[in-house]
């Protein structure tokens, strides 16, 4: 019955969280952005579904890794998949992203405003080529979409949002584990995606560049206005920056909440602890 | 003024001292074995001393026999290694890249990898004679198992992550080849290039000593006939620079090519 109360709560908590946000956008956006901000996604009433998942299972052998899932993502949501270690979060984003297909049901993937299907994934690694220097790393994103010129200066205004414009020249190998992620991240975000699926994208990385790259993701959320998946492991990650949260258990979706709180959130506010808890309680039993 | 320049001097001889100290050793042992080729130490038949070596070097030199030998061999070491090379790079690749072709071919160059190219050369010589196919037969076999070997171990290490990044960011089979899987396998590959590099010379030496009528090895063994030391000793340390300079080439252009890999990084 929770669930349904936080919806209704949820849809009350939406357009403030717009307005906030437009504010902030006015506020704080270099103008160098604006060619970037896609209006498609957000400030709709009605909602177009970015992706959904219709009774979709992956097996592995007799192994069902995912058992008849149904999921619909609204476009411009900030969806959080949490699960225990083999539950089948990475199955899922590969089966979102291509890399793999369901064993039966259907998936619908919305193409993004410019009719093409623009899904990207950021992995748990960088993976970027040692041997491209940073810029060129970027330029990857924009395979088959610009070239030359026109790629080489959208790489150098998304390493100037995520604060690495001056290290364009440098190889990988000499960037620490936080920039590389946040190279990763410019690559994913440089063709404008419609939707990011992102495999714990902060999970090798120390508390403090986790919190900050936490924050560098929101912004540009907020900005760019795609559909994100994130994949942690992380409660306190997921209500800290998503719309809605679910949790994977034995295949199936098990708690499907949203997060109706404002942003900026605060860190280890009383709310943001309590929808934690409830995420706990749903993967360890509240009777342990 | 007077000072600084002293000082300056004083700097510039410590640093040939430091770069040259490498140099000291060598220099010394040149020198003992000119004292020792002098006094009669050591034998003129057994080992001709330096300035005997430098005489003939100068002598070849003038009569233009010399560059017409290394010229000869150099064509001949090249071109066996680009025969080689070549055939060995496309196995490499295309084993590395397809599984098909790799189940047809790799089992069989397996096994004919184990047979040393050297032991062939009594039958490359009833096949070839001692004409130029039997020196390039045997270099291009032997160059051919070292790029192979090592082009394959390249291309079958590249990071699968980075294939499959390279694939979600949607890039065709080419682009995909020239941007990820050849530059990751290009560091093993250069280890088969030096590596070839030195077999290259190694079966050179061993062909033309064998069988030849012309180039550095035919060179040795006419004045191993006439008991003319220096020239055998002179023609064994140009191999050696030859097979030097190859090396050489080989690093600069791994340095150039490898700029990215840590290894290389100077700053
Ligand atoms: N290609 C595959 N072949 C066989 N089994 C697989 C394959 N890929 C995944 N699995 C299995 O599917 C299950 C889910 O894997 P998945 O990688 O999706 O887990 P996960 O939730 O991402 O775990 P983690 O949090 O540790 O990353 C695991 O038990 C795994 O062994
Ligand atoms: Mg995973």
């Amino acid at each position: 019955m929770s669930v349904i109360a936080l919806d209704q709560k949820a849809k009350d908590a939406r357009p403030a969280r717009e307005t906030a946000e437009a504010r902030a956008l006015r506020e704080t956006t270099p103008t160098h952005w604006f060619p970037y901000a896609a209006p498609h996604a957000r400030g709709r009433d009605v909602r177009e579904n970015a992706f959904s998942f219709r009774g979709i299972s992956r097996k592995f052998g007799d192994k069902t890794v995912l058992d008849n899932i149904d999921l619909d993502v609204p476009a411009g949501q900030f969806i959080a998949v949490i699960g225990k270690s083999g539950c089948g979060k990475s199955t899922l984003l590969r089966l979102l992203t291509g890399l793999d297909r369901p064993t039966s049901g259907t998936l619908t993937v919305n193409k993004g405003a410019e009719g093409q299907n623009r899904t990207r994934i950021m992995f748990q690694e960088p993976r970027l080529l040692p041997w491209a220097r940073i810029a060129k790393n970027v330029e990857v994103g924009l395979t088959g979409i610009a070239k030359g010129p026109q790629a080489h200066e959208q790489s150098l205004a998304i390493l100037r949002e995520v604060g690495l414009a001056d290290r364009a020249k440098e190889w990988p190998s000499v960037l620490s584990g936080g920039q590389r992620q946040r190279v990763a991240l410019a690559r994913a975000l440089v063709a404008h995606p419609y939707i990011l699926a992102l495999d714990e994208p902060l999970g090798a990385l120390d508390a403090l560049t986790r919190i900050e790259m936490q924050q560098l993701l929101e912004r540009i959320w907020l900005q760019q206005a795609f559909t994100a998946v994130l994949v942690t492991h992380d409660v306190s990650e997921a209500v800290a920056l998503a719309d809605r949260v679910i949790v994977i258990d034995h295949g199936r979706i098990a708690l499907d909440i949203d997060i109706p709180l404002e942003r900026p959130r605060r860190h280890g506010s009383p709310e943001l602890a309590r929808l934690e808890g409830q995420i706990l309680d749903t993967l360890f039993g509240s009777a342990a | 003024m007077m000072k600084s320049t002293g000082q300056s001097l004083l700097h510039s001889g410590a640093a040939i001292l430091r770069n040259g100290t490498g140099w000291l050793l060598p220099a010394l042992i040149v020198l003992a074995w000119e004292i020792a080729a002098r006094t009669g130490l050591i034998s003129p038949n057994v080992m001709a001393a330096p300035s005997a070596v430098a005489e003939a070097f100068w002598r070849l030199l003038l009569s233009g026999e010399l560059v017409r030998n290394i010229g000869v061999s150099t064509a001949r070491a090249l071109s066996g290694f680009v025969i080689g090379g070549s055939i060995g790079l496309v196995f490499g690749l295309a084993n590395g890249l397809s599984g098909l072709s790799r189940n047809l071919t790799d089992t069989t160059l397996q096994m004919v990898r184990n047979i040393p190219h050297l032991a062939l050369i009594p039958l490359v010589i009833l096949w070839f004679g001692i004409d130029e196919e039997a020196k390039l037969f045997l270099v291009a076999l032997g160059v051919f198992f070292p790029i192979y070997v090592n082009t394959l171990l390249g291309i079958q290490s590249v990071d699968p992550q980075l294939v499959e990044m390279g694939r979600v960011y949607g890039m065709s089979r080419a682009t995909l080849f020239f941007r990820v899987i050849l530059p990751g396998a290009l560091p093993a590959i250069f280890v088969g290039l030096r590596y070839a590099l030195g077999i290259m010379w190694l079966t050179l030496i061993v062909a033309e000593t064998i069988a030849a009528s012309s180039g550095l090895g035919y060179m040795a063994m006419q004045a191993r006939e006439f008991l003319l030391i220096d020239v055998v000793v002179l023609s064994i340390l140009i191999y050696a620079l030859l097979g030097k300079l190859a090396d050489s080439f080989a690093r600069l252009l791994e340095r150039l090519t490898l700029q990215w890999h840590p290894a290389f990084q100077t700053a």
